[in-house]
């Protein structure tokens, strides 16, 4: 069965440095466990492709329902170096809330 | 002791709404008001000002609002407490206290907190042998030393608190955390012991909430945005803290924005990295302890919050010179517009190279394609999109470089794919690039100092 991520969370991301945080919270624990066991640092890397272009680091705060991923090299340079249009990263997790589970 | 104190926030960012910190001491009761006027960036561009002028180097529109606001702020006792005061918080003080005598006040206390500012420190401490090396790359500091433009400590919320044990009406600081301006008023109202690291916690946890003000009130909520009310008159969140370290996260009422668990838990999550170990001078807080409730009509309880001892560094932001940059950008419209789009970077990419100028990167992004998802863009219908913009950006090292490619892009229009437009604002102009440079200095090398300065 495939679930639109959008479906089951909702998010926000920032900048730190050239890294993009992007933190996923599930609307309920049901949500929270199929984005613990589906959403891997390996897939949030592989959806990213061409854009995240250092490691994915993860991290679980099941306190609220949420995952947190530091993508690395992935701003351009960051701050004023960045040259992207979203240099901040903003639109980053709506990006990967664009992505479809297989559960 | 008091048994609840409220703490505003007024601005989430140097440039935040305007109406915002008057509305915050206007629109309900609130014992302070906080402000976070610094990113990064900010630090690099003050520098900049008081570089040409050395009485410069603040966020000038902070001594404007404190005239709007001094008089209402002193008669409800509410306390100012804000980092505007950049790379000069002493003439930011003192353009206040200025302010103060114009509008007939007597009586009050501007305390600033100073010794943040190390650049003039840098080759001293270089020789001495503190490596302050890049916190991400560990590169040595000795390849940029000479382009730096400044150099500032990260301080916390103790010369805050002790700003308000003298009795402190406004304090200005420099480069303290935006956590810290939040803490600071908890430690001194309910007396909370600095090695208290659950309660420095809660106070570091309620900073964040508050630090990008109407964040966490319903701005910028990818939750169900459309359930966010009257956005128009949103208003800035309030922390309301107890002292036995429950905080509930409110805003006015008769204000837009909404406060949820959804707009808190999006706040929490937001420019952070490691959960379990959110760094600051004061303590290093777990995020991952923090519970959240609803409680319904705009508040919501944090609580059971637990911190670890601080580290023995203050985190030090340095910005450097490295280049120049210039965005452009036109308008195609229907038909083809994405092909004509693409078109005109071509030939742009041709000239440039034609004219054998020099980049560091060329950049080319299709606004209302692939802008902000690149690759992740849904496939468009190149011929029947209405409209795009095509955006390039360069960076070089080479101003002159980025200067002519400024004179590049207007003659796009007579030069290239047809129905274009979208060229009023004028040939793009280099602007510079400024690096940031973050680095780790033991704590026993810099001392804040706190001046009190008294109208009186």
């Amino acid at each position: 069965m495939k679930i639109k991520l959008i479906d089951i969370a909702h998010g926000r991301s920032g900048d730190k440095g050239d890294a993009a945080n992007i933190g996923i919270i599930a609307y309920n624990d049901k949500g929270y466990e199929i984005i613990k066991k589906h959403l891997t640092a390996e897939r949030v890397k592989e959806h990213f492709i061409g854009i995240c272009k250092g490691n994915v680091d993860r991290y679980e705060l099941p306190n609220i329902r949420a995952l947190n991923f530091m993508l690395h090299n992935t701003l351009g340079g960051g701050g004023t170096v960045s040259l992207k249009h979203d240099a901040q990263g903003k639109t980053l997790a709506a990006a990967l809330l664009r992505m479809e589970l297989d559960i | 002791m008091k048994d609840k104190i409220r703490i505003a926030s007024g601005q989430g960012f140097w440039g935040d709404l305007p109406e915002a910190p008057v509305q915050q001491v206007t629109k309900g009761d609130v014992d302070y008001l906080v402000m976070d006027y610094l990113a990064e960036v900010t630090m690099s561009i003050l520098q900049k000002q008081k570089n040409r002028n050395p009485n410069l180097g603040y966020a000038r529109d902070l001594p404007e609002l404190m005239k709007k606001i001094l008089s209402i702020c002193l008669k409800k006792n509410i306390k100012v407490i804000t980092n505007g005061g950049g790379v000069n918080p002493a003439d930011c003080a003192d353009e206040i206290l200025k302010h103060a005598v114009d509008l007939g006040i007597e009586k009050l206390k501007i305390a600033v907190v100073l010794g943040d500012d190390i650049h003039d420190r840098l080759d001293e401490l270089v020789e001495a042998g503190i490596e302050l090396n890049n916190m991400e790359t560990g590169e040595s500091i000795k390849s940029v030393k000479h382009k730096i433009l400044s150099a500032n400590v990260y301080f916390g919320a103790m010369p805050i608190v002790e700003a308000l044990s003298n009795g402190a009406d406004i304090v200005i600081t420099g480069r303290t955390t935006d956590t810290g301006l939040t803490l600071a008023p908890m430690i001194y109202e309910f007396d909370w012991d600095e090695k208290d690291y659950d309660l420095m916690a809660v106070g570091t946890v309620a900073g964040h909430i508050l630090e990008c003000g109407a964040q966490s009130t319903g701005g910028n909520f990818l939750g169900d945005w459309q359930s966010v009310e009257n956005m128009a008159e949103i208003g800035f969140p309030i922390a309301e803290a107890f002292p036995n370290g429950e905080v509930i996260i409110t805003k006015h009422e008769n204000t837009g924005g909404k406060v949820s668990y959804e707009t808190v838990a999006e706040q929490l999550i937001y420019e952070i990295g490691d959960p379990t170990d959110y760094i600051t001078p004061d303590c290093v807080a777990d995020f991952t302890s923090i519970k959240l409730e609803d409680l319904g009509n705009n508040r919501v309880k944090v609580y059971n919050v637990k911190g670890k001892p601080e580290t023995e560094f203050y985190k030090v932001s340095c910005s450097y010179e490295d280049g120049y940059s210039a965005v452009g950008s036109l308008t195609y419209s229907w038909p083809q517009a994405l092909s004509k789009a693409k078109a005109a970077d071509m030939i742009l990419r041709k000239r440039l190279y034609n004219l054998g100028l020099q980049f560091d990167e060329i950049r080319t992004e299709f606004i209302g394609y692939n802008a902000t998802h690149e690759s992740l863009a849904k496939v468009i219908d190149e011929d029947d999109i209405n409209e795009i913009v095509l955006r390039v950006a360069v960076r070089s090292h080479d101003r002159d470089a980025v200067k002519r490619f400024g004179q590049q892009i207007a003659p796009l229009i007579l030069t290239g794919p047809p129905s274009v437009t979208g060229f009023a604002g004028g040939r793009p102009k280099p602007s510079d690039v400024v690096a940031y440079w973050p680095a780790l200095i033991p704590k026993k090398l810099v001392t804040p100092k706190v001046k009190i300065l008294n109208l009186s």
